[in-house]
């Protein structure tokens, strides 16, 4: 018998972890199975397929909330809050173009285990600040829940943070809901050619520090600019500014911006059609697409300061030959490395050490990822505490044992 | 008040002597406060009908002195109630008669300010208006908004995860820090997160945040700073109902918009406010709204013409939109005061916190008046109407015995309301030792004890703010217990392939 469990409820779900406690046995958690080339190469014994867990189980638009099973796919959510005029407004990116996954597979468990987010992170937060309950199974074959369906609730510990971004590493989601917020009406993204990458940096800084409420500050450098079809014409890097709104306060916005901005070069406008275009491929990572021409390149995560950002893309270039691409102001460094085992690493968590922040390495082969750390490694205190909290969920280690760190 | 703390340690009450002189060498100077008299202002928060003076206040100046002192309790067993200003409503900060009482208030400097990547690094003492204050110069400023701003400290914000009335827009403290340094109860020291979003592995500081001082003490926190709106006006809008005014709260976000503010004040709450503000509140309605709009003056003015039209197909008696600051400041103004409003026309009030979907407030301020006729107590209700946020005030008098016990018993009737109807027990002020026993309505023993082993990864002794939040306590090797039956058949029933 192959040890593919594919449960039909949260009961299932409890039977299927007790079983593997009972067995010994430890379990993949996968949805869709979308992301399941990001993490550490690890080896288990059978396979907790969550995809029947599926169904949007509560949607009140009045009330800003959503609850669905965990294996409920993403886009199923997304066209019913677009029908509402509503979206999940931390963005959440799609890794398939990137994995070489067909678009648009992912499940929302998925999604929350991997704390998504998109290029409104700089505005709206993380799938973290969105999720507001949970009902999940522990590894230790328990059903517990944590929050609510209310944005306000400080009852309990937050659970759900500590779950979000924990890549299955803790608990089985079974049922999550989520804040769901309107859309925006209206949106347009101003372009600016900036003379060389330090004057990039500048124009995302004194944009998103102005009272134009940027929802979006991507850099595309010359190279990483001519991949990306709404901003090809413009023949050099690009830096991108996102205003979303009412019609009358983008109106306004963007002349503020004009004006804020116009010592540093000729500005452009997207109208809203062309800016949607434009923000999914940044969201997506596309200039490093699977199949692309960086399509082999080892591609990184960078998260740190955003005024360090070009910084960081600056010496990874210099170093390691890196095509760099910005996004979060400069906060989210995108970096892909031509493919050179485990020396790139070496180089980025050099770089990104003194700069400040994180790097996880979201795309390589299996071999590599067995020979470097994918996430970023953390002092002895920390990891201490890390498989502490480990232990407290899971202490068998069965669920994604070893997907993040050896232990965890 | 009475509520049952953790047993007191009687070996620990014998060698106070012997503690308080070793915590006097690792906190020299005054930094050690151990007679009666100088306690006495630590003997309880603001929720003042719980008291206890601590065996021994301790004010440390430096990461290293707390660092050291938790390490001593860790190794000596000896209990530790962290406090930052002593402003929580549900007794977070109420001492231990066997514990050290750690107060952070010395941490009070703004530590760096960095415009260009929007953050602040600030003490854990420093007090929340204060953040904002710093750096109003440059139109930022820090967006969580607990009515007790200008008291409370970052520090308790982040025990507390508190809120405020711009929360629904602009989230809670969570929602706005972005790393500390968290001092462990073993006395280790540990950096979560930083100047950049996104955690590197599990989202500690997320777990930190709201978990009421039982899992570490914060030494430092980074918090984001937002650029000030360009302008904010605000509409006060009257209805003869609640279903009215919850109607309009429900069409105005349905619509699409998402107000800086949206506030509800039922009859009794309003007027105990105009008479003590007069702020031209209108006395003949049943609900008023505050609508605030923040944002570039094109937009704001845009959007208020929308809410002012929602008003209307909803039934409202009376709108008035802000013409200037001033006049937007005294729609506040009521609003802000509410309080001790209520504090004027009773001799004590009992604040309480719950949150409901916002669908079900007509509901509950209907069960709400069924409840104040059985307890034969009077009820005000105020209401963060954007994110579903209720605080009604329960009026008693304290010197009539047992009107204290019914209001206390009121309250916990509301809190089970508030849960019945798809809400929680506490929106901001926290669990604390006053909604710990109602924990159970809300959670099973099976969710108690999954957070109960989160606090043993932290605090294996169980030794940080003991008493508090869960109703009961036990021993982590008790709850790392796990019972497998080994050699079980696997369930044949889930579907395999």
């Amino acid at each position: 018998m192959s040890q593919d469990l594919k449960p039909r409820d949260a009961a299932e779900v409890e039977q299927a972890v007790q079983w593997a406690l009972a067995d010994e046995k430890t379990l993949e958690i996968v949805g869709a199975g979308s992301k399941r080339a990001i993490g550490r190469a690890a080896q288990w014994d059978a396979t907790l397929d969550l995809s029947g867990l599926s169904g949007i189980t509560l949607y009140e638009p009045a009330e800003l909330v959503l609850s669905a099973k965990a294996g409920t796919p993403l886009a199923e959510i997304e066209t019913l809050l677009a029908a509402n005029a509503q979206e999940l407004a931390f963005e959440p990116l799609d890794y398939g173009p990137l994995l070489g996954v067909p678009p648009g597979a992912a499940t929302i468990g998925g999604v929350i285990a991997a704390n998504l987010s998109g290029p409104r992170r700089v505005k709206a937060g993380a799938a973290r600040d969105h999720f507001l309950g949970v009902a999940a199974v522990s590894g230790r074959g328990e059903s517990f829940k944590a929050g609510g369906r209310v944005v306000k609730n400080v009852t309990g510990y937050d659970l759900c943070k500590l779950l979000a971004g924990s890549w299955g590493t803790l608990a089985a989601m079974t049922e999550v809901t989520v804040k769901t917020l309107p859309r925006a009406e209206t949106e347009e993204t101003l372009l600016l050619l900036p003379r060389d990458d330090a004057t990039a940096a500048k124009v995302m800084t004194v944009a998103i520090g102005s009272f134009a409420d940027v929802s979006g500050a991507a850099y595309l450098p010359a190279g990483l600019a001519s991949r990306v079809d709404e901003v090809r014409a413009l023949g050099g890097g690009a830096t991108a500014l996102r205003l979303e709104g009412v019609a009358p306060s983008v109106a306004h916005r963007k002349d503020l911006l004009a004006k804020l901005l116009a010592e540093f070069g000729k500005l452009e406008s997207l109208s809203a059609a062309a800016s949607r275009a434009l923000w999914r491929p940044i969201r997506d990572v596309a200039p490093f697409a699977a199949g692309g021409q960086l399509g082999e390149y080892h591609v990184w995560r960078i998260s740190t300061a955003p005024a360090r950002g070009v910084e960081v893309g600056r010496k990874l270039t210099e170093a390691a030959g890196a095509e760099v691409f910005y996004d979060w102001a400069g906060g989210l460094v995108w970096a892909a490395l031509p493919p050179a085992d485990d020396v790139g690493a070496t180089i980025v968590r050099a770089i990104v050490g003194t700069a400040g922040g994180h790097a996880t390495l979201i795309r390589a082969p299996a071999a590599v990822r067995a020979k470097v750390d994918v996430f970023e490694p953390q002092n002895r205190a920390l990891d201490a505490l890390t498989k502490r909290v480990r232990e407290g969920f899971d202490p068998r280690g069965i669920l994604n044992a070893g997907r993040m760190w050896a232990g965890v | 008040m009475t509520v049952a703390m953790p047993p007191s340690d009687d070996a620990v009450l014998a060698r106070r002597a012997e503690i308080v002189a070793a915590l006097k060498r690792i906190v020299p100077g005054e930094g050690v406060i151990d007679s009666e008299t100088a306690m006495r202002p630590y003997e309880s928060d603001g929720l003042t009908a719980y008291r206890q003076l601590p065996m021994v206040v301790v004010l440390p100046e430096t990461t290293e002195q707390v660092s050291a002192v938790l390490a001593y309790c860790h190794r000596q067993g000896v209990k530790v109630v962290p406090r930052g200003a002593g402003t929580s409503l549900s007794g977070g900060a109420l001492p231990l008669d066997d514990g050290v009482l750690l107060g952070m208030a010395k941490f009070n400097r703004i530590r760096t300010i960095d415009y260009d990547n929007r953050i602040a690094v600030v003490e854990p003492g420093v007090t929340n208006l204060a953040v904002s204050q710093a750096v109003a110069d440059a139109a930022f400023y820090y967006a969580p908004d607990p009515s007790s701003q200008i008291a409370c400290t970052i520090g308790g914000n982040v025990a507390e995860n508190s809120g405020g009335v711009h929360c629904l827009k602009y989230g809670v403290t969570t929602n706005n820090v972005l790393g500390c340094e968290l001092v462990l109860m073993n006395g280790e020291v540990l950096r979560l997160g930083g100047s950049y979003l996104d955690s590197a592995g599990y989202d500690l500081l997320g777990i930190v945040t709201g978990s009421e001082g039982l899992l570490g003490v914060v030494t430092e926190v980074t918090v984001r700073i937002l650029k000030k709106p360009e302008t904010a006006r605000a509409a006060l809008i009257g209805f003869l109902s609640s279903e009215d005014g919850g109607e309009c709260v429900a069409r105005i976000i349905g619509s699409g918009i998402i107000p800086g503010g949206m506030e509800m004040m039922d009859g009794p709450a309003i007027r105990a406010a105009e008479d003590f503000v007069h702020a031209g509140y209108p006395l003949d309605v049943e609900a008023l709204l505050i609508v605030e709009l923040d944002g570039p003056g094109a937009e704001v003015d845009h959007l208020l013409d929308r809410v002012q039209k929602i008003a209307q197909e909803c039934r409202a008696v009376n709108c008035r939109v802000s013409n200037s600051e001033d006049e937007r400041l005294l729609f506040w103004a009521g609003r802000k005061a509410a309080f001790p409003a209520v504090g004027r026309i009773s001799p004590d009030y009992y604040c309480m916190d719950g949150t409901i979907p916002r669908a079900k407030l007509p509901l509950v301020l209907h069960r709400m008046k069924e409840l104040s006729a059985k307890y034969g107590l009077r009820v005000a209700n105020v209401f963060h109407a954007g994110d579903g946020n209720l605080h009604p005030l329960i009026l008693y008098d304290a010197n009539k015995p047992g009107e204290l016990e019914r209001a206390e018993n009121f309250g916990a009737d509301i809190l089970r309301l508030c849960v019945e109807v798809g809400g929680v027990l506490t929106g901001e002020h926290g669990v604390g030792v006053e909604k710990r026993d109602l924990m159970p309505v809300m959670f099973s023993e099976t969710d108690l004890n999954q957070q109960m082993r989160l606090k043993c990864a932290f605090d294996d002794k169980s030794l940080l703010n003991p008493g508090k939040v869960f109703p009961t306590l036990h021993r982590c090797a008790e709850l790392g217990r796990m019972h497998v039956h080994a050699g079980r058949v696997a369930f044949p029933e889930i579907p395999r392939f």
